[in-house]
């Protein structure tokens, strides 16, 4: 009983049709540079500012400094305090939002054409005037405080706390951007405004806009809002030290569902073996149902809703890590699972079906992320910082078409490693305990 | 700054604040069978969205079956006449789309993205199992296992879901809006195959079912597409109307206090019955809607002005009404309140609040602040033609109209301040509200 869709298959497997994304390089009059995609078809624009180093920019002892800096400057700034800012804000109908994660710290912000000028006029002054009100500090302080309680109880944030800790040491990567308890509560109005000074630089800048704005309408939007941000900020910290051995941790949480994070070393996103781990990952667990470990996990034993790995290329290192949650009685069997399909992938590699089925998909799904005009702001600001050519959106299919078998099952044998596999466990799992 | 508290705006599920806009490309219309289409054009990319939607959700399940409906939206991906267990979504993937389901109150969906050349192929399989599924009892045996740890993951694990159950299920006396989506753990344990296939029997037919394709697709090629595999499937003659127990008059003020040594910042929620969007009548839910957005819609909301800011006994305020439902629906707000400040306090500090912004009647400017913003939303929403297909999937299974989805916009412009006052006076009644308190597990109540 193979099935009636076979001739409509054989019939469509050919390249869908390209998105035709044109992405232009403009460099303002005061050399500030942006990649942009014109589309008028819509009249707002969405514009993504990211600066690199974000939290892991934070001074040891000042933990959190960075997080909550980047929650600050949208209250306040110039002569409005955070009231009237949030009203003006409102008024004109524009939004700013703002994230702080280990590497950048990003401003993405989508305005209407009718008054564009209107809100950048408000973003400049957000960018350089944010007042850093102490009332603003203490109001938003209590809101990081109250989030970062939550987490203490949340077994999902304990298990990346407990793994970070081990996997990263004392590098800004082994802690919580968001500061402990303790180091957030002591942060000062001067400490803030130390963290606004080491972030926001121009030689950490990207940018990306796409949307009803021109190539000179943007160089003169940069200019206004950025070309006189100071040239330098703090420097990048050094790479991490990845530590990862082998075994298990047991974080003892009273709950009925243990989670469990899993880690090996990774591979860096320039490595020149990175897309045949990338299509090994796919087949793995980074695919949907469809990876071995979803089938094996999921849809023939029933052990858990969502099993999935990640090979998480950071700018300071790279890890390769996977999650799965399950009940406490049924965990171990998930563990026992996973470190089987690890190591037949290690040893077997994966078959020339798995790996055709993953080229197909991944050329194919490529072109649905870029659905939205923040979306692909997003994506050109993600290649820039990659240091991609201009050009990689329409090359990027080719790489991955050229990975041979040989490539993904090399790199399955030297990129996994069973042995090396650190099981961090969140719960009361039955069988299970710390190892090492 | 309110990224750090995401966890309680994702407590209620988001009313749609998109509206509609004359210029979103929208076609609609029946095929023979019963089986409404609604096609949303956007040529920038080559991609499009399929989904189905059926007029069947969790309050549509036999009594003692909860989680049945969301149950049977797993078990659509084993096999059919013609496709393996797990050949669905791996063909979708084979052709470079994502495919998943939900499910909800008063509606399941289907969908998969996928290059816009992939239609057919989508609504073939898609047709095929709205009639042709074949299920096995070690399906039922795992599938049940996934979604026992889907309840966990979701639930169990999370004393503020858990908590928000509890909410649910005392607000309605009557109704099947105050069993959980996902069922009852104890039910959920019991499900079988004859549970799962009556509930198909019953309720996937194509005239209970909405076709909705969205992207870059010609309108007049969906209604071949459509008329040649969903147009050939017969009607169900016998589809039951969705009759539900209705909730009685509610006269007793309820409170409750959920406490968990999970629970790291305690907060309250207060949960008051209220009418939803009905057809050719949303007047009251526009303002509603308003009042949720006046109330505790953001930053210069006035909860959050007088809570946060002047007394600063809160870290977070929130409101939030859910008009899109088909039958009675809730109006709930909810504080997390300061260090120092206890759930009594902050109790009564919300209390006056609302109060006081009854009396003082809705402030002008406010309320033209916000009237903008829905209506630049109509712009930033045809970025999004997936999420306008949502809204019309959502409308259309829960008793809503085309018309009323394109009159929505320009409904919401109409409330006056008058309007919203007047419809807060109607629906914040405390005989028909809940009050619970999350609370660590050492606390002591006053």
């Amino acid at each position: 009983m193979r099935r009636i869709f076979a001739t409509l298959i054989a019939l469509v497997i050919a390249m869908p049709a390209w998105a035709e994304i044109e992405i232009q390089e403009v460099t303002s009059p005061g050399g500030i540079k942006a990649w942009l995609v014109e589309d008028p078809s819509i009249p707002f624009t969405a514009l993504e500012l990211r600066f690199r180093g974000g939290t892991s920019l934070d001074d040891p002892d000042k933990r959190g400094a960075v997080y909550l800096m980047s929650g600050l400057i949208e209250e306040g700034a110039g002569d409005m305090d955070a009231r009237s800012y949030a009203r003006e804000l409102e008024s004109l109908a524009a939004s700013f939002t703002y994230n702080a994660s280990d590497d950048t710290v990003s401003i993405s912000a989508r305005f209407l054409t009718e008054n564009r000028d209107e809100v950048i006029d408000l973003l400049r002054t957000t960018i350089h005037e944010p007042r850093f009100d102490q009332d603003a500090i203490d109001r938003v302080r209590a809101q990081v405080l109250s989030g970062l309680r939550s987490d203490e109880t949340d077994p999902n944030d304990i298990a990346g706390r407990s793994f970070a800790r081990m996997a990263y040491g004392d590098h800004p990567y082994g802690s919580e951007g968001k500061g402990t308890i303790e180091s957030v509560s002591a942060l000062t109005r001067d400490d803030i405004v130390a963290a606004y000074d080491n972030v926001f630089a121009r030689d950490r800048l990207y940018v990306g806009a796409v949307g009803d704005i021109s190539a000179e309408e943007l160089g003169a939007l940069l200019d206004k809002l950025l070309a006189d941000l100071p040239e330098t900020g703090k420097p990048i910290p050094d790479k991490a030290q990845v530590s990862i051995t082998g075994g298990i941790s047991v974080v003892d949480f009273d709950t009925p569902q243990s989670v469990a994070l899993f880690a090996q070393k990774g591979i860096d996103r320039d490595d020149p073996d990175f897309f045949p781990a990338f299509i090994l990952n796919h087949i793995l667990g980074g695919g949907g149902f469809e990876s071995r470990l979803m089938q094996e996990v999921r849809e023939k034993r029933g052990l858990t809703y969502g099993v999935g790995t990640y090979l998480v290329p950071k700018d300071l290192a790279s890890v390769y890590l996977g999650s799965v949650s399950s009940a406490n009685d049924r965990i171990a069997e998930a563990v026992e699972v996973i470190r089987d399909e690890w190591a037949r992938a290690a040893s077997e590699g994966v078959t020339q079906k798995e790996l055709d089925d993953a080229k197909t998909y991944l050329t194919g799904a490529y072109p649905l992320r870029f659905d939205g005009n923040g979306q692909i702001a997003g994506i050109m600001v993600g290649m820039q910082m990659e240091g991609l050519p201009i050009d990689y959106i329409a090359t990027r299919n080719d790489k991955v078409n050229a990975v041979t078998l040989e490539d993904v099952n090399r790199v399955a044998s030297e990129l996994l490693d069973p042995e090396g596999l650190h099981f961090t466990v969140v719960g009361k799992p039955v069988g299970l305990e710390t190892t090492n | 700054m309110v990224r750090a508290l995401a966890l309680f705006a994702a407590l209620m599920t988001a009313t749609p604040l998109l509206a509609e806009d004359g210029q979103e490309a929208v076609t609609t219309f029946t095929l023979d069978n019963g089986m409404d289409v609604v096609v949303v054009e956007d040529h920038r990319a080559p991609v499009v969205q399929h989904m189905v939607w059926y007029r069947a959700g969790s309050a549509d399940e036999p009594i003692g079956a909860s989680g049945v409906a969301h149950f049977l939206e797993h078990l659509l991906f084993k096999a059919t006449d013609t496709l393996e267990a797990g050949e669905f979504s791996a063909t979708v993937a084979a052709n470079g789309g994502n495919d998943n389901a939900f499910t909800s109150y008063d509606y399941t969906a289907y969908f998969q993205r996928v290059a816009a050349d992939r239609l057919e192929l989508m609504m073939q399989m898609e047709a095929d199992r709205m009639r042709n599924i074949r299920l096995t009892e070690a399906d039922i045996e795992t599938e049940r296992d996934v979604i026992l740890e889907e309840r966990n993951q979701r639930t169990e694990n999370n004393p503020r879901a858990l908590f928000g159950e509890q909410m649910s299920a005392a607000q309605y006396l009557n109704h099947r809006y105050g069993v959980p989506i996902i069922g009852w753990q104890h039910e959920m344990e019991e499900l079988d195959l004859d549970d799962a296939l009556s509930f198909y029997r019953i309720h996937y037919s194509p005239n209970n079912a909405i076709l909705v394709v969205t992207g870059d697709v010609d309108p007049e090629e969906v209604r071949v597409l459509a008329e040649k595999y969903y147009g050939v499937i017969p009607a169900n003659p016998d589809l039951p109307e969705r009759v539900r127990s209705q909730e009685p008059p509610q006269t007793a003020e309820r409170r409750l206090t959920f406490k968990d040594p999970r629970v790291a910042q305690p907060y309250l929620q207060r949960s008051y019955l209220a009418p939803e969007r009905d057809a050719g009548a949303q007047e009251k839910a526009a303002a509603l809607y308003l009042l949720a957005e006046l109330l505790g819609g953001g930053t210069t909301s006035y909860l959050n002005e007088k809570l946060q800011f002047e007394k600063q006994m809160a870290v977070y305020a929130g409101a939030f009404y859910r008009g899109v439902s088909l039958d009675d629906t809730t109006f709930d707000m909810v504080v997390v309140p300061a260090e120092g400040v206890s759930l009594q306090e902050a109790e009564d500090a919300m209390d006056q609040a609302v109060a006081d912004f009854i009396a003082e009647g809705v402030n002008a400017e406010d309320l033209d602040r916000i009237k903008m913003q829905l209506r630049a939303a109509q712009t930033y929403a045809r970025d999004n033609v997936d999420g306008i297909g949502n809204r019309y999937g959502r409308a259309l299974t829960t008793g809503l109209t085309v018309e009323d989805v394109q009159a929505w916009p320009d409904i919401l412009q109409a409330v006056t301040g008058e309007d919203i006052i007047a419809a807060a006076r109607e629906v914040l009644q405390p005989e028909a509200s809940v009050t619970g308190w999350l609370m660590r597990d050492d606390e002591v109540t006053q």
